[in-house]
């Protein structure tokens, strides 16, 4: 099940060229890059791991694409997406949030229903990839 | 039956003046010479580098194979030969004929790529790296990156990474090694690797009387001051003194005593009270040039 998350997700996956000029995008708004990637595909899941540290005053999408490369060569089986954080006061949130990267099998989600009193019903996600620890979920 | 012949029709020829005109070096370039005086051979190196990504970018448009000039450069030459100045330019006449993205100028130091401990030079010189890509990195006396005395200096792990990086990101990155001749040449002849990465070797030229005495005007002008016939004279004497005595740093001396006289034209006109004029406002007074301790030696 291919995974939707963040901006442009219900696109095909961005190629280097489409992810250079978003990354454009962002320094054209003065918004600061950072590269983040992990292997809990849940949809909740707001703790990623931080690829080194977020960039500021870069000038060339180049610089950031140097680091998304990294990252897909230390964890080509990981999420990794790429955020643009506008500092701005009155916004100082993420701008723009997007996959760069994702594993080559993603397994998906199964709903689970649990029992409650009276007869109430409560769901819950579950990821199949977090049925293994954390770093041997989607190893082939 | 014979097959028709069939002709191919010539490329059609390119007009170079056309593309020279749109590329709009020529009004760089024109800017370069009015605003540096001297540098005879930097300029004409600079028109040529001009020229070359100029072709290339035509041959590319006409389909032939084209590779990618390395433009990696270095500066040498005394201090105050204005490296600085025209690697700024060199950024912009890069950046307007296409051959870097942005144009801009990172200027660094050993400070600035060398760290303190282990583990953090690569960090420290990996981002300086990433905040010049699409630019000029311009790295002032190279030569402290090198430090032979001691072998566990933390600068030729900054030399590993930026010679990497020399290579590997050439289409976004130029580097330009700035310093002293003789040190830059003992610099490069330690480190092979630099030598055969730097394509370009210029050399700066120390100013003569006359050129500095023309950048004095320059400087003076752009300030809105002037001189009047006799302070021009003055200033030309502090010039031959000053360029006699040790530490004489070419613009950079030039522009500091200019910076000085201002102060003691300021000082004078407080002192003196009154009414001004505008035009005594922007005079130096050859009395201002000469309260300069240069005139204190017979």
């Amino acid at each position: 099940m291919r995974l939707t998350q963040g901006t442009f997700s219900y696109l095909p996956d961005l190629t280097d060229e489409q992810i250079r000029a978003q990354i454009q995008y962002c320094l054209d708004n003065d918004w600061a890059l950072s590269v983040e990637h992990t292997d809990d595909p849940h949809p909740r899941n707001v703790y990623w791991d931080m690829w080194g540290l977020p960039m500021f005053d870069l000038k060339d999408p180049a610089g950031i694409l140097l680091e998304v490369n990294a990252c897909r060569k230390a964890f080509p089986n990981r999420y990794i997406k790429v955020n643009g954080y506008d500092r701005r006061y009155g916004r100082q949130t993420v701008g723009l949030s997007f996959l760069v990267n994702r594993p080559p099998v993603e397994p998906g989600f199964r709903l689970d229903r649990q029992e409650f009193a009276d007869r109430q019903v409560k769901y819950t996600l579950h990821a199949y990839a977090t049925e293994k620890p954390v770093g041997e979920r989607y190893e082939e | 039956m014979s097959e028709p012949r069939t002709t191919v029709a010539p490329a059609p020829a390119v007009d170079l003046d056309a593309a020279y005109r749109a590329s709009n070096i020529e009004q760089v370039l024109e800017e370069l010479d009015a605003e540096l005086v001297g540098l005879a051979g930097v300029k004409t190196r600079i028109r040529e580098i001009a020229a070359l990504l100029l072709v290339a970018r035509l041959r590319e448009e006409q389909g032939l194979t084209t590779d990618r000039p390395t433009l990696h450069m270095s500066f040498t030459g005394k201090p105050g030969t204005g490296k600085t100045t025209v690697a700024l330019r060199l950024a912009k006449i890069l950046h307007q004929l296409g051959y870097v993205r942005k144009g801009h100028l990172v200027v660094a130091t050993r400070d600035d790529l060398v760290g303190q401990y282990v583990g953090h030079t690569a960090p420290k010189t990996k981002e300086l790296i990433k905040r010049a890509m699409g630019g000029v990195l311009f790295i002032d006396e190279a030569y402290y990156l090198y430090r032979p005395e001691n072998e566990r200096d933390y600068g030729q792990e900054a030399i590993e990474m930026l010679l990497q990086s020399m290579e590997n990101q050439r289409d976004d990155l130029v580097v330009i090694l700035a310093g002293y001749k003789e040190r830059m040449d003992t610099f490069f002849q330690s480190n092979p690797g630099f030598h055969s990465r730097v394509g370009h070797h210029l050399d700066f030229q120390d100013y003569t009387l006359d050129e500095l005495m023309a950048i004095a005007e320059l400087m003076v002008q752009r300030q809105q001051y002037r001189f009047d016939d006799a302070s021009r004279e003055a200033f030309r004497e502090y010039l031959v003194r000053r360029m006699r005595q040790p530490h004489f740093a070419n613009a950079r001396s030039v522009r500091n005593a200019i910076d000085r006289i201002k102060l003691r034209q300021a000082n004078r006109l407080i002192a003196t009270g009154g009414q001004v004029s505008k035009d005594e406002l922007a005079r130096i007074d050859a009395a201002d040039v000469r309260q300069s301790r240069v005139f204190d030696d017979p």
